[in-house]
């Protein structure tokens, strides 16, 4: 945009609206307490002095739903508690992104096989956007997968609205109808 | 007191109806009580000034099964249920188990629960115990004040730990496998 | 309370209320995990609380029917995440009590090193978070601060974080390394340049010589606030004959006055104080004489105060444990076999971890794997005087009580 450049005072940026949008989302992701298990200790380390989700604009931690841009599963989703973890994922407001951290989030993890009473991966449940393996995951690789959301809000396409989510899960079996 | 001591104590008390034999060659010896009389035999054990027991440490079921036929003759165990109590004395610092030995099914009847009596009105946590042993190893503690699945939800079906247990195929409409 | 008014030319003195279900959890940023409460309230006053818990059943006991005893080890650490180290201590105890098996002094005294330092950081933790549920947020940045360093003395020892897997049966899978980095965050603390190496044990009292002093800075941040005070003592009053009868254990018990800690001699199952012979500790027991005037026996402060004493003391254990590794002869580790056929016996076992006496029960059958692993958790019976405790406080005081209590979720639903 040269004929632009150099008409305008300094501190002046042009850019488009959706860049500009973008960068305003992905600059303040707020994400929800939402604790299950081992992993839930990682996250709050993610949060904590020495890590410091705060760096990526994610560290105001939302104890609702309704006030939540990203949903981070961290820890095993049992029976019990997938519906429930179904029914916050409902309560947040558009536009939503979860993580799913952690071996039994993203398949089941050490309770594959004799887990009569753990579901195999969070996607049965929900759409997940990013993966974050490990037993529990490392809180760099948290916030690795915080990055990957941030890249994913950053090429989002206001005019095409909502790009579609991935077909989840390696197993073939689809989520349940979102 | 070690568990000779104690045994001969509950066999003067209760006599041999009641108060099975004693093993007490293994790491932990146990003494094997009658379904019908532990709760008799918790309170005495409780408040009676040589022994003390006033905390019960743990309470499971076990279930002794083999469900491979080619493994069973092996097994070395009659088809049984167990339910094992731990018990100590903070004050007089000693140990004792107890077991209470009752069949696989009540009647021999698939699906029919065997009982055994709550002591709950004995040792306060034993009402969540015997929820969890009632919920995963499928023991009916009767006059219980509150026997419901604690740890799955209200509608599962079967009883997690014993050894002939189907895995979910789903669960409300998850995949379980 | 409710009540009624029959003569209307009474004048109203107090506000109508009326019964109603509040469903505090699962998810819910103070009930530690997936605890839900149900709680039956009149105005602001509870009448009933119910714990629900299960919403993070794993099935752990029938894992361990189906594994190795060693390869159950790793699922040990996913009970009580927060003191993985004790839980393998603890799990490994029981299957060498069940083989006949005797590990030699040098894996005893590394035992205690790492199981103490994982009583440190478990405690830790439990302030934070103690303070989160208070509404106060700088406690838990400190308390992870410090907790992180700890954190990296596992990862130089064994690799791994928070699931350490590190004790395992037979002594401890890696032996103590002889140098580490200094860590970052310790550096920065004592303001030296990053990047230097040292002898690992120097480090450690570097940052135990830090840590000491920064605990009169916590009783000055939390235990000795008026807040706090005001938020905990007198509040959930366990009297000694329900933790009892209960079965409450650990910081929980001995805060409701009950002198019991299986670490002693005269308390503990003779293969687990065998470790601790020789060395010179206390066991804190409420009351406390530095108690405040509001505190009551076996309410809140006491079981908090409790845990920050047994900092002290679990610091005073890992200094002593630290000559008597140096001078032990022998390896870390004793080989057991994963195909180690376990005998036709049956042991339980419980120890001293930080939120409680866990035990394990296996029963071995001429297999590898045993026929019933059973881990009792401390937490579960630790929870179940909840109702009790919650009975005709306020609403905003149950997270205080739940938060006392100190909970794992993953041990209560194992």
């Amino acid at each position: 945009m040269t004929w632009i450049e150099g008409r305008f005072e300094e501190n002046v940026i042009t850019t488009t609206l959706e860049d500009a949008l973008n960068w305003g989302q992905q600059s303040s992701i707020w994400p929800m307490t939402f604790g299950l298990a081992c992993c839930a200790i990682e996250m709050m380390a993610t949060g904590a002095s020495k890590y410091d989700i705060d760096r990526f604009g994610a560290g105001a931690f939302r104890a609702t739903p309704r006030q939540a841009d990203l949903m981070i599963v961290a820890g095993t989703v049992t029976f019990k508690m997938a519906s429930r973890v179904r029914r916050l994922y409902e309560q947040m407001a558009d536009p939503k992104y979860v993580i799913a951290m952690g071996a039994c989030t993203v398949g089941g993890g050490p309770y594959f096989k004799h887990g009569y009473h753990v579901v195999k991966g969070v996607d049965l449940v929900v759409p997940v956007d990013v993966y974050v393996p490990g037993c529990p995951p490392r809180p760099e690789a948290l916030l690795e997968g915080l990055m990957r959301i941030q890249d994913k809000i950053k090429h989002r396409k206001v005019t095409k609205g909502e790009s579609t989510l991935p077909v989840p899960h390696h197993t073939g079996y689809s989520a349940l109808n979102v | 007191m070690n568990i000779q001591e104690v045994h001969s104590i509950l066999l003067q008390k209760f006599g041999e109806a009641a108060v099975g034999a004693a093993f007490v060659e293994a790491t932990d010896p146990w003494i094997v009580v009658d379904a019908g009389s532990i709760v008799d035999v918790g309170t005495f054990l409780r408040d009676d000034e040589r022994l003390r027991f006033d905390h019960l440490n743990d309470l499971c079921g076990c279930d002794y099964f083999e469900p491979d036929e080619k493994k069973a003759p092996k097994f070395g165990h009659d088809p049984h249920v167990e339910v094992v109590y731990q018990l100590s004395s903070m004050e007089l610092k000693h140990r004792l188990k107890l077991k209470v030995i009752v069949a696989r099914w009540k009647n021999d009847e698939q699906g029919q629960l065997p009982e055994v009596p709550s002591v709950s009105s004995v040792w306060g946590i034993a009402n969540w115990h015997e929820r969890e042993a009632y919920d995963l190893v499928g023991i009916f503690f009767q006059d219980h004040p509150n026997l419901r699945r604690i740890l799955c939800p209200e509608d599962w079906q079967g009883h997690a730990l014993r050894k002939d247990y189907d895995f979910p195929l789903e669960y409300h409409g998850v995949r379980g496998r | 309370m409710s009540m009624q008014i029959e003569d209307p030319r009474v004048v109203e003195f107090d506000v109508q209320t009326d019964e109603m279900l509040v469903n505090m959890g699962p998810q819910h940023p103070s009930t530690h995990g997936v605890l839900r409460l149900l709680l039956r309230t009149d105005g602001e006053i509870v009448h009933e609380c119910t714990p629900h818990i299960g919403y993070l059943h794993r099935c752990a006991e029938k894992i361990g029917e189906n594994l190795a005893t060693p390869q159950w080890v790793p699922y040990t650490d996913r009970m009580d995440y927060l003191a993985a180290m004790n839980m393998n201590l603890g799990f490994s105890l029981a299957v060498e009590k069940l083989v006949g098996m005797e590990v030699n002094e040098k894996a005893m005294h590394l035992r205690v090193f790492i199981a103490e330092l994982g009583r440190i950081a478990s405690h830790l933790v439990a302030m934070g978070t103690y303070g989160l549920d208070l509404g106060t947020f700088s406690p838990f940045l400190y308390a992870f601060r410090e907790r992180e360093i700890i954190l990296d003395f596992f990862e130089e020892a064994c690799g791994a974080r928070l699931t350490c897997s590190y004790l395992t049966v037979g002594g401890a899978t890696h032996d103590l390394p002889e140098e580490m980095e200094i860590p970052d965050g310790l550096a920065a603390l004592l303001q030296i340049p990053k990047g230097q190496r040292a002898h690992f044990f120097e480090v450690v009292e570097m940052f135990l010589s830090w840590l000491e002093k920064r605990i009169k800075e916590y009783h000055a941040l939390l235990t000795t606030n008026a807040i706090f005070i005001k938020r905990t003592a007198g509040i959930g009053i366990l009297s000694r004959e329900t933790a009892i009868s209960f079965g409450c254990t650990g910081p929980v018990l001995r805060g409701s006055g009950v002198d019991y800690d299986l670490r002693r001699k005269e308390d503990g199952e003779a293969i687990y104080t065998r470790m601790y012979e020789g060395y010179d500790f206390e066991v804190p027991v409420a009351p406390f004489a530095d108690a405040p005037r509001e505190a009551v026996l076996g309410d809140n402060w006491c079981r908090f105060y409790v845990r920050m004493m047994e900092v002290v003391q679990s610091i005073r254990l890992v200094r002593q444990a630290i000559p008597k590794y140096q001078k032990a002869e022998g390896t870390h580790r004793e080989v057991f076999k994963f195909n180690t056929k376990l005998p036709k016996d049956e042991v339980y076992l419980e120890t001293e971890c930080p939120r409680g006496q866990m035990g394990f029960y296996i029963v071995g059958n001429g297999n590898a794997e045993p026929l019933r692993a059973r881990a009792k958790s401390s937490c579960f019976c630790n929870l179940s005087v909840t109702d009790q405790l919650c009975e005709g406080v306020p609403l905003a005081d149950v997270p205080s009580v739940v938060g006392s209590l100190d909970v794992v979720m993953g041990e209560i639903d194992r």
